[in-house]
């Protein structure tokens, strides 16, 4: 299930973060010039893309992967829940499941009835950020799918009879999503207090009184608005060749109009000086769980060191059952049946640092938050061993090979570079400045990042009564 | 956010095969006898291998000892040979390999995918586990505990709920009906000994299933292969697990609960993956229910009258079983509305078949959908191993889409008659559902 990146964070659990952070790890990771031992050094280049730019501003990016005989087409936009007006929340998410609904020429559900006839999957998300599209097909029917993606980027068709039912679609996917589960209900109501003024705070699905209050004509403004070649990526890995896809690129893609998109200017936040804590009881839980969030620099945002070297903390603390605080409460003092930390710095604005931990069957949240929070300030008291360091670094440039190794993890590290304020060669220097990352730059943004005042704490516990 | 969800009632493993011209396939037998089927590949520095014993899962979980196959899962990486836990855990995060096993219902998967760089250590880190898991005390106790909590986690989960009682209805009786995790009690009863017993008579040559993919050369492969399986015993102890046709034909039951959206489970029996009406069978449940955003229930339950977000049905060949299973998710308020028009559509394929342009369409689908599975490393190695599971030889995979296309509307339309029956679903509904009534 293709479920947007910050989406998760926003609306679910943390299982669907830790999740998250796999996918960001397996996605953002390409591999390393200056190769630790086990990495063939003639495997320096991963992605080696090809890249250009269409006169209407579109640009194109193309991996080339001849293992099998199927491509991947992806589109990316420049847009996100995070840009939408207040009070229209939701809107970017609805659109996307509108893009769905037929064009000019071609009728409601001919798109992916199109995708069916030839075998193909398909599928969108949206995030704060971006909003993709993506089909993957046998190779030689990539052309068609490129026209169908090329149509709807300008000739979308709307009206009430196809946009009220999917508007019910939206309100059930999140009565499934967040309505019926403590735990996401739990994560919106923290996403909404860690940012004070930042949109980052808003559902991507949207609060279910403005859902309900969308329309097709809201929907269209916002299409004409944010939907244009010069705001938007494509992306086609697989089993093509550049030359095939630049020319169909200029066919299809060459004759959609520039607009004028708006700049991306969100509210900023203001100091946070207070900690914040939410709770949530509810007889639908029976196991309790306790985390917390940092607000953390992204990418895009951080000193580049900073970011790199939080990616490098989060696995070394809290990343698998070797990491610090696996090692110490769950094997070691026994009081935490799982705990893990994990680091989303893929915002345009801002990023996530979270730590979650689940007591055992029978223990006591209060004693265990006790605990991380001891083994927190031990672990930046006392620094990590440089060996403990080395290891996660390997493994994060590791997952550069393995990212590789199937069609989906190229597209999604150039499109969220593209949305989220970062560049191809970012992308394809990752594991060289995850490689150049010391132990002192480790400790040095711990320090910083560990900020109370910067975070909320929350808890996740059984009905209590009044 | 998605446009649609996961399958509801049990992670399926879907069998369907790859066709032969897109890759090279070959069958290889090691110097003491072990089959594998091998596709090389240089293309990136990785192998990937995949294997299952056959007839192992968790239906062969001792009667009290529920949980027991899953339990084994976690704690096999968890210290072998000379490693103690954390030790066997930091030599696999050195050399990046990724080791995991799985219990199904019926049988026991084991992974590992590595760079080829490190494939010398990662073998031998998987064989000990496999050979060799130590089940010391401290991890023991420790997934134990992550297992227990694990439990209370999804105990008022919907899914969870429906997913138990739709099972304990259907299954009555029968292993299948036990949740693969166990309960609380099972899974405090598990011993060591168990865990110690669970491996030595169920890990043997004669259940191995093994498909590799990958930068390895097929001689290098043919020892490996002895070295990780070669010291098993070769032939396990027998487990009678019995045949079972589904129950509770008919029966619907409301669970209620304070939520605002209903969740239905609904489904009756199927038909079996060795039947020879299978693959018409399979065509008619992709026009009904199946992937992609154009089913008939996707278009009927959610594009027309918006009451789901997710919505669909497939069929589930077991060992020792077949189902046909489905599900929705509603407002509680709309709930009867969804399962009356699931039921029409379940009613309609039944007694007047699919369209001989949707089967041209399904046909087209299931040819053209088969090379997706070839993207990577991992799904061509669990695909080797799911198509040897169905009992299928290696021509089998050029004779696929040949197979496909002799199916004949005639066919088809028998298969749905004889498959699909509206009345003998059995539904679970978990929420507050309003206009649908239990029937015992």
């Amino acid at each position: 299930m293709s479920a947007s990146l910050r989406a998760n964070a926003a609306t679910s659990s943390v299982t669907q973060a830790l999740r998250r952070l796999r996918l960001a790890i397996g996605v953002a990771a390409l591999v390393l010039t200056t190769a630790p031992a086990f990495v063939p050094a003639a495997q320096a280049a991963v992605f080696s893309p090809k890249t250009f730019e269409l006169e209407n501003g579109l640009k194109v990016v193309v991996i080339e992967n001849h293992r099998a005989p199927i491509a991947m087409q992806m589109v990316w936009y420049r847009v996100g829940a995070a840009d939408e007006k207040p009070g229209e929340s939701g809107l970017a998410h609805f659109l996307e499941h509108l893009l769905f609904k037929g064009t000019k020429t071609v009728k409601p559900g001919e798109f992916s009835r199109k995708i069916a006839r030839i075998g193909g999957r398909e599928n969108a998300f949206t995030s704060h950020d971006y909003t993709a599209y993506y089909q993957t097909v046998a190779a030689h029917e990539i052309e068609m799918v490129m026209k169908l993606e090329a149509d709807r980027m300008q000739n979308l068709v709307l009206s009430d009879e196809v946009v009220m039912p999917e508007r019910d679609v939206v309100l059930e996917e999140r009565r499934t999503r967040t309505d019926n589960s403590p735990a996401a209900q739990l994560g919106e109501q923290r996403n909404r207090i860690l940012y004070l003024n930042h949109p980052y705070g808003r559902p991507v699905i949207g609060w279910m009184s403005e859902i309900q209050a969308l329309t097709t004509e809201k929907a269209l403004a916002f299409y004409r608005k944010h939907y244009a070649p010069n705001n938007a990526m494509l992306i086609v890995a697989g089993d093509v060749t550049a030359e095939h896809v630049r020319a169909l690129a200029e066919k299809y893609y060459g004759p959609v109009p520039r607009r004028m998109i708006p700049a991306r200017v969100r509210p900023k936040e203001p100091p946070q000086r207070a900690q914040r804590r939410v709770i949530l009881e509810s007889e639908q839980v029976r196991q309790p769980a306790w985390s917390r969030v940092y607000l953390a620099p992204s990418f895009a945002t951080a000193e580049k060191e900073r970011a790199y070297a939080l990616e490098v903390l989060s696995q070394v603390l809290g990343g698998g059952s070797t990491s610090r605080l696996y090692r110490t409460l769950v094997v070691e003092r026994g009081i935490a049946s799982n705990v893990r930390a994990w680091y989303a710095g893929d915002g345009l604005d801002y990023a996530e640092f979270g730590i979650f931990a689940s007591p055992t069957a029978d223990g006591d949240i209060d004693a265990l938050e006790k605990a991380v929070l001891q083994e927190l300030a031990a672990a930046v008291r006392e620094g990590f061993k440089s060996e403990d360091i080395e290891r996660a670094k390997r493994l994060i440039i590791a997952s550069a090979i393995y990212a590789r190794d199937g069609l989906r993890a190229g597209p999604m590290a150039f499109g969220q570079a593209f949305t989220q304020g970062q560049t191809v060669e970012d992308v394809e220097s990752w594991p060289e400045r995850i490689s150049a990352i010391t132990p002192d730059q480790v400790m040095e943004a711990a320090r910083i990042l560990l900020d109370k005042r910067r975070s909320v704490t929350s808890i996740l516990l059984p009905e209590k009564g009044p | 956010m998605t446009r649609r969800i996961a399958a509801f009632v049990f992670a399926v493993f879907i069998l369907v095969p790859v066709s032969a011209h897109a890759i090279d396939v070959r069958r290889l037998v090691s110097d003491k006898g072990i089959e594998a089927w091998f596709v090389p590949d240089k293309s990136i520095p990785v192998v990937a291998l995949s294997f299952a014993f056959r007839g192992a899962g968790a239906a062969t979980d001792p009667s009290g000892k529920e949980g027991l196959a899953e339990m084994v899962t976690g704690l096999l990486d968890e210290g072998a040979g000379d490693l103690a836990s954390q030790n066997y855990q930091r030599a696999v995060e050195e050399i990046a390999a990724q080791i995991s096993f799985d219990a199904g219902r019926d049988h026991f998967f084991g992974r590992l995918r590595t760079l080829s760089a490190e494939r010398d250590r990662a073998f031998q880190l998987m064989r000990v586990a496999i050979n060799a898991p130590r089940f010391d005390a401290e991890p023991v106790e420790r997934v134990r505990g992550q297992i227990l909590a694990g439990l209370k986690r999804q105990a008022e989960n919907p899914r969870r709920i429906g997913g138990d009682a739709w099972r304990s209805i259907v299954f009555a009786g029968h292993p299948y009906a036990r949740p693969t995790e166990g309960t609380a009690k099972s899974v405090s009863e598990i011993a060591v000994a168990d865990l110690r017993a669970f491996v030595a008579e169920r890990f043997s040559r004669d259940r191995l299933i093994i498909g590799v993919v990958g930068d390895i050369s097929e001689a290098e492969l043919r020892t490996r292969i002895d070295e990780l399986f070669g010291a098993l015993p070769a032939i396990g102890k027998r487990f009678a697990v019995s045949e079972i046709v589904p129950k509770g034909a008919g029966i619907t039951k409301v669970i209620e609960r304070r939520i605002p959206q209903s969740l239905i489970i609904l489904g009756h029996a199927g038909i079996k993956r060795s039947n020879p009406d299978w693959y018409a069978a399979t065509m008619v449940m992709q026009v009904l229910g199946g992937g992609g955003l154009s089913s008939r229930l996707y278009e009927e339950v959610r594009e027309k009258r918006g009451l789901a977000y997710s919505v669909s049905a497939y069929l589930n060949p077991m060992e020792h079983s077949a189902i046909v299973a489905g599900g929705t998710a509603t407002q509680n308020a709309r709930a009867g509305e969804s399962l009356k028009v699931i039921r029409a559509e379940w009613r309609k394929v039944a007694e007047k078949g699919i369209s001989a342009r949707e089967l041209a369409e399904v046909k087209d689908y299931m040819n053209g959908s088969f090379p997706l599975r070839l993207g990577s490393s991992r799904g061509i190695a669990n695909t080797l191993v799911g198509v040897q599971l169905s009992g299928l030889d290696i021509g089998y995979l050029s004779r696929r889409a040949e197979i496909i296309n002799a199916v004949t509307l005639e066919e088809a339309n028998r298969v749905a008659r004889e498959v699909f029956d509206a009345d003998k679903l059995t539904v679970v509904v978990v929420g507050k559902p309003q206009g649908i009534a239990a029937i015992p």
